[in-house]
């Protein structure tokens, strides 16, 4: 087994990488305030298509460059520019969705990537790609996805949220086993996009009901007056 | 003869980082004058605050207690300790296998603890207020600053830090998460820990906002100054940290003369560079309102944290 100085420079530079997209998770996950998480979110997009990139580079598969373009003009253009879109329409771009016990996430997020890491090691021991100290990032990013989920209570974050999540699993095809055939691939994407227009439809029917995007106003029923 | 040698460098290079130091917090503030489009004080202005204070005489509170006294001699001291124990211009010090990078961690919290409690002794408020957030800040930044150290630790496979230097320095060029993301954490909590901007303001004497100028409100002549060498020769630490432990080029592996020339030299440079780089920051940025240090100091440990992770996840085969 090689150790990690002796691995081409390619190599470490796709894990580095590997290592700021977990960075951009933890960020995400720290961030309150609307139009930040929606910029971090591009920038997750963007490093992801940067690593599909090297990673098609480095194996030679010419179809993981068609991922990487698709990665790049969904999730790190058109996706963050939908949002902020809508952000602006319902005129919360600049408002602040309050982190409950940041101290705390942080830790649990923490604890959730040793968990990934220990979870992911029997795999690892047996996948060839080149990339397979990633699949515990990936799987991490899953995991963050879903803790951010649960704490935020805003709908435009839980959906940066859901859509981080679904980076992670983008992530985990790429890094387990090169991708996936292109047909799913093609499906995820459009997938993606529709969900994304979806939802913002959803935000307005949301605020049109409840007179807000904080969806902890959605436990009480509406018919009863306290 | 050689060990003599050995030895003779180890201190000379000690007691040179003590005479630049007063020098390197100047250089940061000429900058920061330069950039706000301030006239800058001669360069050699803190040398002239220190003779000046040395020659002043002491005026104690009345209340003050031995400890009082005692905590320059105790914060001065722990700080030029700790100035030994690192690697300055040659990598192997004699002094690093006795004291390896906890023990300077630990250097550090001994000193603190002695200025909180002067901060304290006199029973002032402000001296108060000042010990309790300095002590509030020490507690969060010490645990990232030992998750720093501990990542180093596992790269080098020694906590001794002139063994870090030295396997930093020998490895080919290598793109390292682990030790990105440490670099970032140790900046945040040396930011944090030498009470520099945006978490402390050292030039000003706002109630509202000072830590540590705080704790030495009360202090004047001879132990003031030893205060102020203190915090200076602390910050200079600091930087040399940052540049010797991840830019390490230049420092020297011999004892050839020619060899430490080209040290003097280097350190010189990235010390000159990097306060540059620090005072641009402290001219962009605004100061912080202290309840969100946690939250400064919550990201410096998250950083640490995610260092040691990414060297155990993606470099540990």
């Amino acid at each position: 087994m090689e150790t990690y100085a002796e691995l081409p420079l390619l190599q470490q530079a796709i894990q580095t990488l590997a290592a700021l997209v977990l960075v951009s998770s933890f960020a995400l996950l720290a961030q309150s305030r609307v139009i930040a998480t929606i910029q971090i979110f591009a920038w997750q997009g963007l490093l992801l298509a940067v690593i599909t990139t090297l990673i098609a580079w480095e194996t030679g598969l010419t179809h993981l460059y068609i991922s990487a373009a698709l990665t790049l003009v969904l999730k790190a253009f058109f996706v963050p520019w939908l949002l902020i879109r809508q952000a602006r329409k319902l005129g919360i771009l600049r408002d602040f969705d309050a982190i409950i016990r940041p101290g705390i996430t942080l830790m649990a997020a923490g604890s959730l990537v040793i968990f990934c890491y220990n979870v992911v090691l029997p795999i690892q021991r047996f996948a060839q790609s080149i990339t397979r100290d990633a699949i515990a990032v990936s799987l991490a990013l899953v995991m963050i996805g879903m803790l951010m989920l649960i704490t935020r209570r805003k709908a435009i974050t839980q959906v940066v949220a859901f859509m981080s999540l679904e980076n992670g699993l983008f992530f985990a095809a790429i890094s387990a086993t090169q991708g996936m055939p292109m047909v799913v691939e093609l499906g995820v994407a459009f997938d993606v996009l529709i969900a994304a227009v979806i939802f913002g439809i959803f935000f307005f029917h949301i605020r049109d009901s409840i007179e807000s995007l904080d969806v902890d106003q959605l436990n009480r029923l509406a018919e009863t007056d306290e | 003869m050689n060990t003599f040698i050995i030895w003779l460098l180890a201190l000379v290079q000690t007691a040179l980082l003590v005479a630049i130091a007063p020098l390197f917090a100047s250089w940061v503030k000429r900058i920061k004058c330069y950039l706000q489009n301030r006239r800058p004080p001669v360069l050699l202005q803190p040398y002239r605050d220190l003779r000046r204070l040395f020659a002043k005489k002491v005026v104690l509170a009345d209340n003050a207690s031995v400890i009082f006294r005692l905590a320059p001699y105790i914060v001065c001291g722990t700080t030029i300790m700790a100035a030994a124990v690192i690697p300055i211009l040659i990598v192997q010090i004699p002094i690093a296998s006795i004291a390896d990078a906890i023990v300077l961690v630990g250097t550090f919290a001994l000193g603190r603890f002695f200025l909180a409690l002067a901060g304290l002794d006199v029973g002032t408020s402000f001296g108060g207020m000042g010990s309790s957030r300095e002590m509030t800040i020490a507690a969060l930044a010490e645990p990232a600053m030992l998750m720093v150290v501990f990542t180093l630790a596992m790269l080098a496979s020694s906590s001794n830090l002139s063994t870090i230097v030295t396997y930093v320095l020998n490895q080919e060029l290598v793109l390292r998460p682990s030790l990105l993301f440490a670099l970032l954490a140790l900046i945040l909590v040396g930011i944090a820990e030498t009470g520099r901007f945006p978490v402390d303001n050292p030039a000003t004497h706002l109630e509202l906002t000072m830590i540590h100028e705080a704790m030495i409100l009360e202090y004047s002549g001879r132990h003031l100054a030893l205060m102020e060498l203190a915090a200076q020769l602390k910050f200079t630490i600091y930087a040399v940290l940052i540049a010797n432990l991840f830019f390490p080029w230049g420092i020297s592996q011999s004892l050839a003369p020619g060899a430490l020339l080209l040290a003097v030299f280097s350190i010189a440079a990235k010390l000159t560079v990097l306060g540059a780089f620090l005072a641009l920051s402290e001219t962009t940025m605004a100061k912080m309102r202290l309840f969100r240090v946690p939250t400064f100091l919550a990201v410096a440990f998250t950083l640490s944290l995610l260092g040691m992770l990414s060297f155990i996840m993606l470099e540990g085969h």
